[in-house]
């Protein structure tokens, strides 16, 4: 016999003799179809200002902006302001805005060692933890959101959900089948590995800016 | 890894007298306590999503087998090789076939408990295979030469100092003398393996039915980093991680980087379902899942079962008194505090770990933060029976044991033997009310402090005067 068949033998065997417990019940292919939701926190808080806070209290920071013809304005002015390298990467979909009114250089690609700023669209965000969630796929680059020192990320405000589960809800309804990755971003990268000292920075983006967007 | 914790007692003295660790034990105490205590505050049911999330566990372990089997079907359909492996040297073989049939020279591992468990990364390396651990607690051990001290933060014991130190010897560069700047010491130092390893390990904190995933809960994004920049990424996880669908890990969402951190989420969550897409420009091209049991299966057929419904998180070491003042080596084996002291006797045999379920003030800290309610407590207790009926108890102990039972079911005696003793402590505590030495038994326990003596009168004395009173 197989280790795989081993295996499933002795929880087969264990599930017997074991003090089983078992409140939720039903079978496994209609928890597997159904995904009943769990007891939920309090949500009858405001969204978009949750969201805005959460981003805050996980050190992102925040632009807030009409259009998405508006991002280069805004990436310009966040750049400049926090003189921060002005030229980046970009998924696709930011490739062709009008970015000859800013002096920032603009190459749609994935992100390499050297790049220093990435730029992102986001599938949805959370708002109960002030999180991006991207999907992998053909015009969204994982490296874009990794590799670079500072992560810049379009969000369009009517993407916001409350919650993980409604995130869900939204790819299982649109997408379907999951992509290779789903990434949930709350915040730059950090650790506290050293005596306890939070040091953002540790393998990926020192900042992430998130850019609301109303349309 | 091999198991010291029948050494527990020697090294435990010895670490209460190590300045450096109690000063480092201090500081983590007070981070994660202090902070988790805050975050689950903005949870107003926290107590119902903690009975759901551990309803939701016991549910899977009910039906693992099928859980496991419908993982695999999805996880299969969408490319992933699926692996099984009955022991620790099962485990390891495979990881190095993975890495030898794509001609793996460099891995880079994001933290894995079980890898910790199987020796992993020694077996690798005894194949010629580099590997660097890139959590950076992770990456300050493996440089140090040492393993985890706690399954959250592993370098916990090591003070900045100690850190200096070793990064300026092992990274031939002048000594930095604080935490920002060697955190970005090890970025720069870990940067160039991330974007040329061939191969990518990292553990799982779950494994999801409903869509066949894997997820990888980290802050430091070297997690993202091991999952998407090699050609291979192999993920070694165990049978117990299996949760049913989406729903049921946003609500463990909710609970382990609370319970973990004191985060309301971890800053990086990536689940990954199969290798890259046809049209995907980055991501391995192949990806691997082990599934190991060993000890898991057993647990689950026995007593101690609820403790597979650890979704490891730390609170329990964060919050146990013992764990507190002797740091997580003292426990000799991959899981310390009071998971370690039910899962290192229940995985490698209650004779190899004596002390470990008797290090405990049973205070129940550490069923009180479980955010899966397992009740540790009583799971120490019940491997404490069963060294007793195992015969493996010292004599004086299963012979004061065996006293105490003969006097305490026959309540006459018991009565009468408990006013003896009262009064006699009462004289013996003289004017002070405390033993400062007793002799054979108690010699131990009154080596490092003082025995408060009993008033005289027993509580059956004092609760039959004061029902005579009351009814007067």
């Amino acid at each position: 016999m197989s280790a795989r068949e081993n295996i499933l033998a002795r929880i087969r065997s264990a599930n017997k003799v074991g003090e089983v417990s078992d409140v939720i019940g039903g079978s496994v292919t209609d928890r597997l179809t159904s995904h009943p939701e769990s007891p939920m926190p309090d949500l009858t808080w405001d969204t978009n200002e949750k969201f805005k806070q959460r981003c805050e209290d996980a050190a992102s920071t925040l632009d807030e902006i009409g259009q998405v013809g508006d991002v280069p304005e805004a990436v310009n002015r966040y750049l400049t302001e926090n003189n921060l390298p002005t030229s980046l990467v970009c998924w696709p979909e930011f490739e062709n805005l009008t970015w000859s009114d800013s002096n920032i250089q603009v190459e749609s690609r994935s992100a390499v060692g050297d790049d220093k700023v990435g730029l992102t669209g986001s599938y949805c965000a959370v708002a109960e933890t002030g999180t991006l969630v991207l999907l992998s796929g053909q015009d969204h680059h994982a490296t874009t959101s990794l590799l670079p020192e500072t992560h810049i990320a379009v969000v369009r405000r009517d993407r916001v959900v409350k919650t993980m589960e409604e995130a869900w809800h939204l790819i299982r309804s649109e997408v379907g089948s999951l992509p290779r990755q789903v990434a949930f971003i709350s915040g730059p990268s950090r650790t506290a590995d050293i005596e306890m000292t939070l040091v953002y920075g540790a393998h990926g983006p020192f900042r992430v800016h998130v850019i609301i967007v109303d349309q | 890894m091999e198991i010291t914790s029948q050494d527990f007692k020697a090294v435990s003295s010895a670490k209460l007298k190590d300045e450096k660790l109690q000063k480092a034990l201090f500081q983590a105490k007070d981070g994660f306590v202090v902070s988790r205590a805050k975050v689950i505050k903005d949870l107003d049911n926290f107590e119902d999503i903690r009975q759901a999330a551990s309803e939701v566990r016991d549910h899977c372990l009910a039906h693992l087998d099928e859980y496991l089997e419908a993982w695999e079907v999805r996880a299969q359909a969408s490319g992933t090789v699926v692996h099984w492996a009955e022991s620790y040297e099962e485990l390891n073989a495979i990881v190095v076939k993975i890495a030898q049939n794509n001609q793996v020279k460099k891995i880079i591992k994001s933290k894995s408990m079980v890898g910790e468990e199987t020796g992993l990364n020694e077996y690798v390396e005894g194949h010629g295979i580099e590997v660097k651990e890139t959590d950076l607690g992770e990456y300050i051990i493996q440089q140090a030469g040492e393993y985890p001290s706690h399954i959250i933060a592993p370098a916990t014991h090591k003070s900045k100092e100690d850190v200096s130190e070793l990064f300026a010897k092992k990274h031939q560069r002048p000594r930095l003398n604080d935490a920002e700047k060697l955190t970005h010491e090890a970025r720069e130092i870990l940067r160039p393996h991330f974007l040329d390893a061939d191969m990518g390990i990292t553990g799982a904190n779950f494994m999801i039915a409903e869509t066949g995933s894997t997820v990888i809960v980290t802050n430091e994004g070297n997690g993202r980093m091991t999952t998407t920049m090699p050609r291979v990424h192999v993920a070694i996880s165990s049978i117990e991680k299996c949760i049913p669908t989406l729903d049921d890990f946003a609500l463990m969402m909710r609970l382990l980087p609370r319970s973990a951190t004191g985060q309301v989420i971890s800053n990086y969550v990536s689940m990954t379902t199969g290798p890259k897409r046809e049209a995907d420009l980055d991501g391995p091209g192949e990806f691997h899942v082990v599934i190991l049991d060993v000890g898991r299966t057993r647990v689950l057929g026995s007593e101690l079962r609820d403790a597979l419904r650890c979704i490891r998180c730390g609170a329990c070491m964060n919050h146990c008194p013992v764990y507190q003042n002797v740091g997580g080596h003292a426990y000799g084996w991959v899981y310390p505090g009071p998971i370690g002291s039910v899962l290192t006797p229940a995985y490698n045999g209650i004779e190899n770990a004596i002390d470990l379920p008797n290090a405990a003030t049973l205070c129940n800290q550490c069923g009180v933060v479980c955010p899966v309610k397992i009740p540790l407590p009583d799971l120490m207790r019940k491997l404490r029976e069963k060294q007793y009926e195992k015969n493996l108890k010292s004599k004086t102990e299963r012979w004061s044991l065996k006293v105490f039972a003969y006097v305490a079911i026959r309540p006459q005696l018991y009565s009468i033997v408990t006013r003896v003793m009262a009064r006699a402590g009462k004289i013996l505590g003289g004017n002070s009310g405390q033993i400062k030495r007793m002799i054979f038994v108690g010699q131990d326990w009154t080596k490092h402090r003082d025995l408060p003596t009993p008033r005289g009168r027993t509580f059956r004395d004092v609760y039959l005067n004061k029902k005579k009173t009351s009814k007067r």
